[in-house]
């Protein structure tokens, strides 16, 4: 056998790292020829918003809630809009061009990789990226007179395990739909629904009785308070949303398999 | 041991009936071309073959392991160079190579990477993206980065569809070179010429199985005899000639504008003078066998 040839044969398991490592290792190389784009976006588009929202409507309308100043509000909120946006929506078109399109997925099950360690390495890959932009929103905000704090450490934790969850929602979404402008009915009814009642823009004790139940079960609304948390303070209550989010991850992880599985294997 | 042996393999997709109680066993070292029109059930069975397609019945071992329970263990071992082009074209051709190393835990991803821009030539546009290389060029990587991890089975889906003549004659050199080494190979293919340039043997593939196999002589000797005349004339001409043939027991199938009579060494005094005889092809086995035309 030459240098280079595959490794004297035994059984492979479920879930092997090396697997994980080398679908990953792809996503890398792809991410290497666009990444400017995407941290120029994900750097701006925080900016933009605090400055619309934080410093437009403190000038204006709304001082501060609940002892903090608007802005800053915002910018701790602003997290989980980042990280449901650079999660979601790249694992929902992401996966379903490389499926469709490109025949990536093709390429890939043909080597020694299953469903289980794709999926895996796909969400791990997009909650990494996410898990690191989800933190530019808290960093323009320090830069807008946040504090920081020892608690914001817990961040980018924070943002990669919901980035987990919300990226095997976006590869379960992309296994399901038939077309891709599907993904219309996908981001109506339930990205944008998340992401106004995660407590963003508004405390949402302000919403009707049925809209504050509906916000305990969304997971942004969750990451929200954690960050508020990290920024502000933590409670024990944090233990509980942060088991939440792993619950979320986990319960993704599991429909996002399953549904590939159904799509990808014949 | 035979590298791949399928019993009495059944895959259906709902009322469609891909692969139809497949028998077929591929012994280590050879060439196995499986020949077959669109729709014979050849891209199914290679989807069996990788795990990507489960069978509803039947018997599946590649590489002397059960498939699909050991699929992913099977793959481990085999290469596969796809019908369609499914390669990174913004990344560059090394990364290309270099991600499919690492998912075959190839110890060494440098030297296999080398080793396999040897097999593509393409050493000077190693640092290039894939969307920058020429069609030939695209097709040689995604041959190349099917056997980056210098695998036992290669399994050939297609592997020059729709590619111009000179990109196929330089696909099927690096194709003979694989051979050379000894590696096992089964591609599958709808191109007569291609089956017949590289395949050691052929397997004939119609409805979902296989119904006949040989080395290309011996399938021509057995089906077509030696000669085949290529009769030319009016419709009314060649209506008469291939009752005639047909009568005597003779296999005439249209060929363009011409009728084939197939064995015209037993066609005695029908055969016109004007007739353009020659030996006996796969195309002709191919044609008589399945019924199609062959490309």
């Amino acid at each position: 056998m030459s240098a280079v040839a595959t490794p004297a044969p035994r059984r492979l398991r479920r879930l092997e790292r090396a697997a994980i490592a080398g679908v990953m290792s792809r996503e890398v190389a792809n991410f290497r020829t666009y990444w400017k784009g995407t941290t120029f976006s994900s750097v701006m588009e925080p900016l933009v918003y605090l400055l619309a929202f934080g410093l437009g409507l403190s000038a204006t309308l709304v001082d501060e809630v609940n002892g903090v100043p608007y802005i800053q509000f915002v910018g701790t909120g602003m997290v989980a809009t980042a990280v449901i946006f650079s999660s979601a929506l790249p694992s929902m078109f992401g996966t379903f061009v490389k499926h469709r399109f490109q025949n990536t997925y093709d390429a890939i099950l043909a080597a020694p990789v299953d469903v289980e360690e794709l999926v895996s390495a796909e969400m791990l890959w997009i909650a990494a990226r996410s898990g690191t932009y989800g933190c530019v929103p808290l960093l323009v905000t320090i830069a807008f007179g946040l504090d920081p704090a020892w608690g914001m450490l817990l961040t980018p934790l924070f943002c990669f395990v919901t980035a987990l969850g919300f990226s095997g929602f976006g590869v379960a979404m992309a296994a399901t739909v038939a077309k891709i402008d599907q993904f219309n009915y996908v981001t109506a009814l339930f990205v944008t629904p998340l992401f106004l009642v995660a407590g963003t823009f508004f405390p949402i004790d302000g919403l009707p009785q049925g809209f504050q139940v509906l916000a305990q079960v969304n997971p942004l609304h969750q990451l929200v308070e954690l960050v508020r948390g990290g920024a502000f303070g933590y409670e024990w209550a944090d233990l509980l949303r942060f088991a939440f989010l792993v619950a979320f991850a986990a319960i993704t992880w599991r429909v996002a398999i399953h549904q590939m599985r159904k799509r990808l294997i014949d | 041991m035979a590298a791949i042996e399928l019993r009495d393999v059944v895959k259906t997709f709902g009322p469609i009936t891909a692969v139809d109680g497949l028998d077929l066993e591929v012994p280590e070292g050879i060439c196995l071309g499986l020949l077959g029109p669109n729709g014979a059930g050849k891209s199914t069975t290679m989807r069996l073959l990788t795990g990507q397609a489960i069978a509803d019945s039947g018997v599946l071992r590649v590489l002397d392991y059960e498939l699909p329970a050991e699929a992913k263990t099977a793959r481990w071992q085999m290469g596969v160079v796809p019908q369609l082009d499914n390669l990174d074209v913004d990344v560059t051709v090394e990364d290309n190579l270099a991600i499919f190393a690492r998912l075959y835990r190839v110890p060494d991803v440098g030297a296999a990477v080398d080793k396999a821009l040897g097999i593509a030539r393409l050493h000077e546009r190693r640092h290039d993206a894939v969307d920058e290389l020429s069609g030939g060029m695209r097709r040689r990587l995604l041959l190349a980065r099917g056997l980056v991890h210098e695998p036992r089975l290669v399994l050939l889906d297609e592997p020059t569809v729709g590619l111009d003549p000179q990109i196929r004659t330089e696909l099927w050199t690096l194709i003979g070179e694989l051979k050379a080494r000894g590696t096992t190979i089964l591609m599958s293919t709808h191109y007569i010429e291609e089956a017949e340039r590289l395949a050691d043997e052929v397997a004939v593939m119609h409805q979902g199985r296989i119904i006949s196999r040989g080395r290309p002589a011996e399938l021509i000797g057995e089906h077509a005899g030696r000669f085949t005349a290529e009769v030319y004339g009016p419709p009314d001409r060649l209506a008469e000639t291939r009752a005639e043939a047909e009568s005597r027991g003779l296999s005439v199938r249209p060929a363009g504008p011409a009728i084939a009579i197939v064995g015209s060494e037993r066609a005695d005094g029908l055969v016109p003078d004007d007739a353009v005889v020659r030996a006996a092809s796969l195309e002709d086995v191919f044609v008589l066998l399945t019924g199609e035309e062959a490309d």
